[in-house]
């Protein structure tokens, strides 16, 4: 109806000219009533009559004017006002009250909205690519070699590419890139830099444009064309100063000239996605026929057409795989691949799915504890509170107004600590979206953002509600006599109103026991994975990547290292020292060893083996054991020896129950003997079974794929490296400025995704911890002041101290008794829900528990102590004086 | 007045204001109270002062309209007056009433009969 429009636009009018509207009607009742005066006096009334009838005839000027008000404007927005008035009002007399309530609230806030943050770039957001859903991942079904397994050569993926039905486009990355596998050489030192080779249509596929210039063109994926490079965003900023001229102009990247066609967007991270925790420079076409012979190398992403499903793929897939071969060149080394496609997104973060729940549930616990805790400081205040609320309800209010008021107050204060909360979680996240080290994906992608903006107002509205509501419904309700009795001092009144605050603390106690539980149990593993014989020792040594220009030659590279490794052990605190071309847990690539005589070219004998190239000396300066004969040296690299060190592993699964040492062996394709067995080494991570491993010398069979120097020294590395690169420039003055990383670092990396984990987990269980205590401490000390007089009574009829004292503790020792049963009862079924996040630690683990049981009573003991202390000083003569 | 004055029903003073302006033409808050008072022949309690929350919400829907002007004997005062969109409100609620009244007037009568037999 439009007279309902007309009046609602109206009301919204009147209610911004209150004022103006007030003086009118005032006016107008002035003028009223002294009509009414005159008519009174003209019909013979003496004047003080004629004025107390008009008034009386006019019934209430104030009314009047607040049902003028209620019928022109906006009454709840009026009552809401008042409400927030009075709401800053109370919050404001209790000055101390507020603050920690706000804190308290602020940290559960900003940790929710933190975490949630984190769930949501990992999880919850698609893949900063367009139409994301259709991006696929493909690796072999069955990856148990590493990287290797996770990569196609260059002739099988251009025969996918062809003959699949299922893809708009496939692309790919070469997988086997280190980081600083490039040096930018400028006027000053050379600088290294990374850059990832990225087949034909790479950003294409992924749907990724340039900020400045433009993508590869199909002719510079051609041998001998124009050689190219497309920059990265931070890369571009950074070292090149943002300079906007720099597309189509030259770099020098170690001995080659290499054009800048373009600038990516600073929304696209190749580290987040592809290689959690590295950092990409630029960009440079993979040229195919530059890398026919490699083997497997090419990490493939594919792009569904439309309408595509996963599982219409899949059986093309599988269709296609098996019939593809390795190596045009070589039909004889075979065919059949297999392909497993899984969507990007979940390739990426599908394994952190489980561990990032857990996360978000610990921090929902944490904030249940938080509004429980609140619950009840707001139950101590309504004791205080309860006489005006009784006087408020007396003189007339309604119950659901009195309620009202006190959500209204638990709002303001939820939404005060959600802005600080907001402030706080863009603290953390600024923080983590900068740490490299921790190797989790799109980490660097975190931000608020409007998602989080809604999540936070929701977390803060829910709050409110529910540390609201119980204190509201609790004062408001009753029978007035009851509050009325129920205010009186000093007697040990008021149990139900100390029941409902109990609840609430064995409910604190529980939550509390159940994330202490959790915690414990989760580094408990940590320890334990920290605890793992990693098959080499990563304290006291440190890794810098060697650059070098051996032109193709070995027996020149093989005095390069030489040259390399002799100095490096001539300098100051050097212990040992030696080269590899892959390090333990960083980049790997895998070959086929097989027992000579044995091998069929079916490749059912040959095991998948991790394979490094390294010189002598390596494998004691990382510590590795050898169990059996022995290391290399320098004789077998110059004479071109063919010799190979194995670990157990391959040796178990070679020769069983055998000695290794002198057999021969295919590794690579050529005959090798075995000359010493090592200690299995973890590879891939602390966590992952070691695989099999092969160490072979830089000869002229065997290329290796970079070099870093490993050096062991009891000297810290920052007070190494200095003479280390001094030593290195004297060799090759064309050496980049790289750095010398410790080796703990590499260990740091692998384990970085579960210290993550147990250290937001263990800090959201100290916290529960701390609140659970201040609970606890809160309702007792409260307790013992309540019943001041009655503990002052009991004294003065002979009670002593510390039965006094024994009293209260018991008091607290129940509650945590019952929190902590029905805590653990909670903890055995979450501990069975996060077992697959356990690592060598049974869920229902004795020690943790008891552990943590302890802590948590110890602190509940001494949260308790301290009430028990005061009660027992009460002075039974002040006590009984006082009220 | 042995008799207690009648409650007004909700929205009853409504129609009462727009009869009044209806009939009487522009009129101040104090005329159009004392004009009902006389009219139900002082049967109705009526709050002068309420007439005003009235006035404004029968103004806000556009039902009537106000200006400011002086009075007989020469006060200031706000004169309101029926607008076109509240004669056709009037009517509405003019038939609404009557048939209301008819109805309980019918209804009270059967039981009336009913309480004799």
């Amino acid at each position: 109806m439009s007279y309902s429009l007309r009046e609602a636009f109206n009301r919204v009018r009147s209610f911004f000219r209150s004022d103006q509207l007030d003086h009118e009607v005032n006016e107008e009742m002035a003028s009223h009533l002294e009509m009414a005066v005159e008519e009174n006096l003209r019909r013979g009334m003496p004047a003080e009559e004629a004025r107390r009838q008009a008034l009386v005839r006019f019934g209430g000027v104030q009314q009047a004017l607040e049902q003028h008000r209620e019928s022109r404007s906006l009454p709840w927005v009026d009552v809401l006002r008042q409400d927030l008035r009075f709401a800053f009002r109370m919050l404001r007399r209790d000055f101390g009250f507020t603050i920690v309530a706000v804190l308290i609230l602020a940290l559960g806030i900003g940790a929710n909205i933190a975490v949630f943050s984190v769930v949501n770039t990992i999880l919850l957001r698609p893949l900063p690519f367009r139409d994301s859903q259709q991006l696929v991942r493909i690796v072999e079904k069955d990856p148990k070699a590493g990287e290797s397994s996770k990569t196609y050569t260059a002739d099988a993926t251009q025969d996918f590419q062809q003959q699949n039905h299922s893809f708009q486009s496939v692309s790919g990355y070469f997988a086997f890139t280190g980081p600083d596998n490039f040096k930018l050489v400028g006027n000053a030192q050379p600088i290294p830099v990374t850059g990832i080779l990225v087949a034909e249509g790479f950003f294409q596929t992924l749907g990724v444009e340039p900020s400045l210039g433009r993508l590869f063109r199909p002719e510079e994926f051609v041998q001998h064309s124009q050689p190219v490079a497309l920059l990265s965003y931070p890369f571009w900023k950074r070292r090149l100063g943002g300079d906007r001229s720099i597309v189509g102009k030259p770099i020098n990247l170690g001995n080659t000239s290499v054009v800048v066609v373009g600038v990516l967007r600073d929304t696209f991270d190749f580290g987040s996605v592809f290689s959690p925790g590295a950092k990409v420079d630029l960009f440079v076409p993979y040229i195919m026929d530059d890398f026919r012979d490699d083997g497997n190398d090419l990490a493939l992403v594919g792009r569904l057409k439309q309408g595509m499903t996963m599982a219409e793929a899949q059986s093309d897939a599988d269709q296609l795989f098996p019939q593809l071969y390795f190596e045009h060149k070589h039909p004889e080394y075979g065919k059949g691949y297999t392909g497993q496609l899984t969507g990007l997104k979940e390739y990426v973060s599908g394994k952190l799915r489980r561990s990032l729940i857990v996360l978000w549930c610990a921090v929902g616990l944490i904030l249940l504890i938080v509004c429980v805790n609140l619950s009840n400081l707001l139950l101590a205040r309504a004791a205080a509170r309860s006489k005006e609320f009784a006087m408020r309800r007396a003189l007339g209010a309604r119950r659901g107004r009195l309620v009202r008021q006190l959500l209204t107050e638990s709002l303001v204060l939820a939404t005060v600590a959600a802005v600080l909360g907001l402030g706080l979680a863009y603290v953390i996240l600024s923080y983590l979206a900068h740490q490299g080290s921790i190797a989790l994906p799109l980490l660097a992608m975190v931000r608020v953002d409007g998602t989080v903006l809604e999540w936070t107002l929701l977390v803060a509205i829910g709050a409110a509600v529910l540390f609201g509501s119980a204190p509201g419904l609790r004062m408001s309700g009753g029978n007035l006599q009851d509050v009325l009795k129920d205010s009186g001092h000093g007697l040990s009144e008021g149990r139900k109103h100390d029941r409902m605050r109990s609840t609430l603390v064995i409910t604190e106690i529980a939550l509390a026991c159940v994330l202490l539980v959790g915690a414990g149990l989760l580094l408990r593993s940590f320890l334990r994975v920290l605890d793992i014989d990693l098959g080499f020792e990563a304290s006291h040594a440190a890794t810098i990547s060697v650059d070098y220009d051996d032109g193709g030659n070995a027996a020149k590279r093989a005095a390069i290292w030489r040259e390399v490794t002799s100095r490096s052990l001539m300098i100051p605190g050097v212990e040992s020292a030696g080269i590899s071309d892959n390090l333990p847990m960083s980049r790997n690539r895998s070959w086929g060893i097989a027992a000579k005589g044995d091998q069929r070219r079916d490749a059912l004998s040959y095991v998948p083996v991790f394979v490094y190239i390294v010189s002598p000396g390596y494998l004691k300066a990382m510590r590795m054991r050898l169990i059996e004969g022995r290391d290399l040296n320098w004789d077998d690299v110059s004479n071109n020896r063919n010799v190979v060190i194995i670990n157990e592993t391959v040796a178990r699964k070679l020769w069983p129950g055998q000695d290794p040492i002198g057999r021969a062996a295919m590794a690579g394709g050529t005959e090798t003997q075995v000359i010493g067995v090592i200690a299995d080494v973890r590879e891939s991570g602390a966590e992952d079974n070691a695989g099999a491993q092969m160490y072979l010398p830089a000869t002229k069979q065997f290329g290796p794929e970079g070099s870093y120097l490993v050096v062991r020294s009891k000297l810290p590395p920052a007070a190494l490296a200095t003479s280390v690169m001094r030593t290195l420039r004297e060799i090759n003055p064309g050496q980049p400025a790289t750095e010398f990383k410790p080796i703990q670092g590499l260990v740091d990396h692998a384990t970085s995704p579960r210290r993550f984990f147990v250290l937001l987990v263990g800090t959201f269980a100290c916290l529960g911890l701390l609140l659970a205590s201040l609970g606890i401490y809160g309702v007792i000390s409260y307790s013992v002041t309540r019943q001041t007089q009655e503990i002052g009574i009991r004294m003065a009829l002979g009670a002593t101290q510390s039965w006094v004292q024994f009293d209260v503790i018991w008091k607290t020792l129940r509650l945590a008794l019952i929190g902590i049963a029905v805590g653990i009862i909670a903890s055995l079924v979450v501990a069975r829900l996060i077992a697959s996040l356990l690592f060598q630690t049974a869920p229902s683990d004795p020690l943790t528990f008891v552990g943590m049981v302890a802590l948590l009573g110890g602190v509940a003991l001494m949260a308790g102590y301290l009430p028990a202390r005061r009660a027992s000083k009460i002075d039974p003569m002040v006590a009984l004086r006082t009220n | 007045m042995g008799q207690s004055k009648l409650d007004l029903l909700q929205g009853t003073l409504d129609v009462m204001v727009l009869q009044t302006l209806e009939t009487m033409g522009s009129l101040h808050g104090y005329g159009i109270a004392r004009r009902i008072e006389q009219a139900s022949g002082n049967q109705v309690l009526l709050n002068q002062g309420t007439i005003y929350a009235s006035l404004v919400r029968l103004q806000q829907r556009g039902w009537i309209a106000a200006r400011w002007g002086t009075s007989d004997n020469n006060r200031r005062a706000k004169f309101y007056s029926i607008t076109k969109v509240g004669q056709k409100q009037l009517v509405k609620d003019t038939a609404y009433w009557q048939r209301l009244a008819g109805v309980m007037g019918r209804v009270l009568a059967m039981q009336g009969e009913g309480g004799k037999q």
